[in-house]
């Protein structure tokens, strides 16, 4: 990566067009919607004058949003868009729940066109009783709904060493949150009946990259969930449909989509994603393997990097703040760079291992401000600064960045990521 | 859409399902699901793990794999696997410690069974699972040799892949978070 914000506004703009001018938007003019708040997209026809006096458009059978909406995920550069990723536009997220449609994406090879009523789930391996499901097979069993943030371990990769992503959604976009309807898989497990040799579950998805996992079968008995639901309706195609694994609080790539096959064995597969990728690099030159968990994070939403604040006066700081581990305690505010904190209020009701709102009202004097977010989790763990962190890890280990995040507001009000 | 056509086949596999019973079914608590037949579990069971045991009959050496490599590898990973533009799999032993680390096949892989493994479940990338197993062999082997753990001529197979040592075998530590931070 290469494109670095400095703390200039102009530094910023240029390097905001460059990083614009390499994403990949599938709307083309969409782009802008990365700016802020508060732009006129050229509608044609024009909105009426006045709404109260015109009929207005007849039902349909499928919803879409306002034509003034203009939030989209943006596609990191990569040599491929099917071995790509894409970040969620938290900037313009509310509440707590990600929008289907706006949920980051990971494909290795791809977004599977997946027909349903072919699809099938083998368990086999360490099992007394190896079984084919359908869909219909595994719609019959007891189901659950439980609301979880999934992150990439790659979300804020490109943040170590300097600030480099221009905004809240190339730094911290590679999470996103969603109620997910399924059956747990300690319901399966109980019934195909694992040996006591089964120590470890290989999740192979149904993609082109076959991608693979393996996981220790005692998360797989506590709260592993095989999701055919998102948000109330099927999975999309980008989540994994018609069939994903659900890992609470377990990084992204473990939540292996498109499932079709769970294999119970005796040790870890050793796959490409748990040996090459998704180990984490120390300085002494050891890597760490299977660091499953993501850990307590936050971030402040708004205000944050490319945004601009029209003047001083009263805001209210918003972000989101989320933990692998389990519930959110605490989230605390500081305009001064860590030097005084304040405590948020949480949006209730905080839920495990699921994005949590937190909000702070906020007056602004108009001179430089240096705002950061502090999460600390239900088990005392507290988010680290940047220099704790990397005085640990280094600064080549890419994954599992959950370091404390910076923006710094300019006199003028623009707003830029910073390392403090 | 093929929703009409998923509901049709599910009604159908709702009906065997009836028609079969209780009896036949897997999950014995929900009476839903079949037992796989052997054929199946062949077909799907393309994950190698470090033992081997998955490892289907066939062989390679550097030799028989430098062709496959040259035609269907080296465009994306480059002419001997270090030009990229896709990831470096060849060089980078003794940078893993340095400011420039290298993770390649050579120097950060800890086994060779996962090279057999994703080479057929995932490439060539716009054509998986479309190699034969001499293919990969011969791809491994090739690989192995170009980053000087085996030799050009050494026979590469379900026997001797999962004797292969590779360099960063140990170079791999537990998960030891959460961690404690100098405050």
């Amino acid at each position: 990566m290469t494109n670095r914000a400095g703390d200039s506004g102009v530094g910023r703009r240029s390097s905001r067009r460059s990083f614009l001018a390499r994403l990949t938007v599938g709307g083309g003019a969409l782009a802008a919607g990365l700016a802020g708040p508060a732009r006129a997209p050229a509608a044609d026809p024009p909105a009426p004058a006045d709404p109260t006096r015109e009929l207005g458009q007849p039902v349909r059978p499928y919803g879409t949003r306002s034509r003034f909406e203009t939030a989209v995920r943006v596609q990191a550069r990569t040599p491929t868009t099917v071995a790509a990723w894409t970040f969620t536009p938290l900037q313009d997220s509310r509440g707590t729940i990600t929008p289907s449609a706006l949920h980051f994406e990971r494909h290795h090879a791809g977004v599977p066109d997946i027909d349903p009523a072919r699809h099938r789930l083998l368990i086999h391996g360490l099992v007394r009783r190896p079984v084919v499901l359908t869909l219909a097979d595994l719609e019959r069993l007891p189901a659950v709904s439980r609301i979880h943030m999934i992150e990439c371990s790659g979300n804020g990769s490109t943040e170590w060493a300097t600030p480099t992503m221009p905004d809240v959604q190339g730094t911290h976009g590679l999470t996103s949150c969603s109620e997910w309807t399924g059956v747990l898989l300690a319901t399966l497990l109980e019934e195909v009946g694992v040996e006591p040799a089964g120590r470890w579950v290989l999740a192979e998805g149904g993609d082109a990259a076959a991608m693979t996992r393996s996981l220790p079968i005692d998360k797989c008995r506590a709260d592993v969930l095989l999701a055919y639901g998102q948000n109330g309706e099927a999975l999309r195609p980008e989540q994994g449909y018609p069939l994903r694994l659900v890992v609470p609080g377990w990084e992204g790539n473990t939540h292996v989509k498109w499932l079709r096959r769970l294999k119970v064995g005796a040790a870890p597969a050793q796959t490409r994603e748990e040996t090459a990728k998704y180990t984490d690099l120390l300085p002494d030159g050891t890597a760490r393997q299977f660091t499953f968990v993501m850990e307590a994070k936050s971030v402040i939403t708004f205000p944050s990097g490319g945004q601009r604040l029209p003047g001083p006066g009263r805001y209210e700081l918003r972000g989101l703040a989320w933990s692998g581990r389990g519930a959110v305690r605490t989230v605390e505010v500081s305009t001064d760079g860590g030097r005084r904190w304040q405590a948020a209020e949480l949006q209730a009701p905080v839920l495990p291992i699921a994005h949590t709102r937190f909000r702070l009202p906020w007056r602004w004097d108009g001179r430089d401000a240096l705002l950061q977010s502090r999460c600390t989790d239900e088990t005392g763990y507290v988010q680290p600064t940047l220099a704790e962190l990397s005085a640990v890890r280094g600064l080549r280990s890419h994954y599992h960045q959950n370091a404390i995040q910076s923006w710094k507001v300019a006199a003028d009000g623009r707003v830029s990521n910073v390392h403090a | 859409m093929s929703t009409p056509r998923a509901a049709a086949v599910g009604a159908v596999l709702a009906t065997c399902a009836a028609l079969a019973g209780p009896a036949l079914a897997q999950l014995p608590s929900y009476g839903v699901g079949r037992p796989p037949t052997p054929e199946e579990i062949k077909a799907w069971d393309i994950a190698v793990g470090p033992d081997g045991a998955e490892l289907p009959p066939g062989e390679g050496t550097a030799v028989s794999g430098k062709p496959v490599y040259d035609a269907k590898c080296a465009a994306c990973h480059g002419a001997t696997g270090r030009e990229g533009p896709q990831d470096v799999l060849v060089g980078g032993q003794g940078s893993l410690a340095t400011t420039k680390p290298l993770k390649t096949i050579g120097s950060y892989w800890p086994y060779a069974t996962t090279i057999y493994d994703y080479v057929y479940r995932a490439m060539p990338f716009t054509q998986p699972e479309s190699l034969t197993a001499d293919e990969v062999y011969g791809v491994t082997a090739y690989l192995l040799y170009l980053n000087g753990i085996i030799g050009e001529q050494d026979v590469i197979d379900r026997r001797t892949l999962p004797r292969v040592q590779m360099p960063n075998r140990h170079g791999f530590v537990p998960d030891p978070r959460p961690e404690r931070f100098p405050r």
